[in-house]
């Protein structure tokens, strides 16, 4: 068996799901930093520079199309690999364990993955579609942070993003430490340290993001 | 402890082959002593079923004394049972109280097809060890202990993985139905001593190409399995067995 059929195996796809999960979590820890910048209150100024360098910079470009590779396959390879694991058990049990033996949000990646598409795609069409296209087509780059501001007004805005948000968390929760299980780092030294991180994370980058929203929205920041 | 009887409700599903489709049937035991094991139990009923003329309720088992990984009861939603760390023979009826009713089921795989009522077939773990879950040499009379040294830690944490009855329980408890439980205890017990380090690589990649064949789903790090294990086999086999993997392809 060569290496590249061996991605093919359980274990290999497995591993695609972990190296495409995290390099979308070190793009997580990229985009909480540049939003962060709101935080200065002043005005955007800082948040549009940074905004403005991610959207012009060849190296950043070229990235971005490896992220929308990894993001697709990271979506296809999970909702696949999530219908033939339940393809495999044709007669389902009258009685389950449910919590007892599991943490809810494990066994709901899927779901969770899939709420947080359909924000993706909300969120993608309020922002990086427009300004992706203003550019391509020639125009001015848009002014995000006042096209921010505009939109979190909207309360239903606000609330689908922190519905994204708490679905990422969870998401998290278990994404981060089974990304480090399956490179085989979850060993009796490492797997209470990866786990705690995993939390810390899964607490400390959804709830950044959250606060965008609400600070525009209650007026925080100007 | 306070000795007691019970009268219970069983559940139990009820299946003449794989081919055809099974159900649920309700019988009803009496007089069923706290000390009894969860299987005797099960013997008295079939003795009544007999006596009264009826068909007796087929069940796996075997030792009866927790090691030889047959008694494959899936009771009310957990693999043998509620008890931490125990086969069904384990599990005592003093786990419940007068009047309770208890839902038996089968392993639930694809892959463990119904024989008949709560019998399944397990030799797709057979076919798995048959892969590579041996060592292919010739070793003779056993040695002298300590002509060939190991870490004791490595040796303990071999034994463990080696404590592995191939019960299938993990199985059954995966909201997947992934078998890598057993896989990674088979191919760690292995990996963990000299004797099983020249066929390492080769091990790992056909017992998982294996595996996939058997149609067992994929693992997805929930636990489930590591929590119902009765022998407690840890997830740690499993990170092992991905880093086998990946040094079976990339080492």
């Amino acid at each position: 068996m060569n290496w590249k059929q061996s991605f093919s195996t359980s274990i290999g796809k497995k591993l695609q799901m972990s190296l495409t999960g995290i390099f979308l979590i070190v793009f997580l820890v990229v985009h909480c930093y540049i939003n962060a910048q709101i935080f200065y209150n002043d005005g955007g100024t800082r948040f549009n520079e940074a905004a403005h360098f991610m959207g012009t910079n060849a190296v950043i470009r070229t990235v971005e199309l490896g992220l929308f590779g990894f993001l697709i396959l990271h979506v296809v390879q999970g909702l696949a690999l999530w219908a033939k694991n339940k393809a495999r058990r044709s007669v389902a049990y009258t009685v389950t364990a449910g919590n007892k033996t599991s943490a809810w949000y494990s066994r709901s990646m899927a779901l969770l993955g899939t709420l947080i598409l359909l924000f993706l795609i909300i969120h993608l069409a309020k922002f990086w579609g427009p300004n992706r296209f203003s550019t391509l087509t020639g125009h001015e780059e848009l002014k995000l942070y006042d096209m921010m501001k505009a939109e979190f007004q909207a309360t239903w805005v606000v609330v689908v993003y922190l519905f994204g948000c708490i679905s990422l968390g969870w998401h998290l929760a278990h994404g981060f430490y089974s990304a480090f299980q399956t490179l085989g780092l979850g060993t009796s030294k490492y797997k209470g340290m990866i786990k705690m991180v995993g939390f810390a994370f899964a607490i400390i980058v959804p709830l950044i993001f959250a606060l965008m929203p609400i600070a525009f929205n209650m007026n925080w920041v100007h | 402890m306070q000795h007691y009887t019970m009268n219970l409700t069983l559940k139990v599903w009820k299946q003449k082959n794989c081919k055809t489709k099974g159900a649920f049937e309700t019988y009803k035991v009496s007089n069923i002593s706290s000390e009894m094991s969860f299987l005797e139990m099960f013997d008295v009923l079939n003795e009544q079923l007999v006596a009264e003329g009826k068909e007796p309720i087929a069940f796996d088992h075997d030792c009866r004394e927790g090691i030889c990984g047959m008694c494959s009861m899936y009771i009310d939603g957990r693999p043998h049972g509620p008890w931490h760390q125990t086969t069904t023979c384990q599990l005592h009826m003093r786990q419940y109280k007068d009047g309770d009713t208890i839902v038996v089921e089968p392993w639930r795989s694809n892959s463990f097809p119904v024989i008949k009522d709560l019998v399944v077939d397990r030799t797709s773990f057979d076919r798995i060890i048959a892969a590579g879950g041996y060592i292919s040499v010739n070793t003779g009379n056993a040695v002298d202990a300590n002509c060939l040294p190991i870490e004791k830690d490595k040796a303990d944490e071999s034994f463990a993985a080696a404590s592995c009855i191939g019960c299938g329980a993990c199985v059954a408890a995966c909201p997947n139905t992934s078998a890598m439980l057993f896989v990674s205890a088979k191919v760690s017990h292995l990996a963990l001593l000299p004797q099983g380090d020249p066929e390492r690589k080769v091990r790992a990649s056909n017992m998982v190409n294996q595996m996939d064949k058997e149609g067992f789903g994929s693992c997805t790090n929930i636990g489930a399995c590591e929590a119902e294990c009765p022998k407690g086999i840890s997830l740690e086999n499993i990170a092992r067995l991905n880093r086998e993997y990946i040094g079976s392809v990339f080492g």
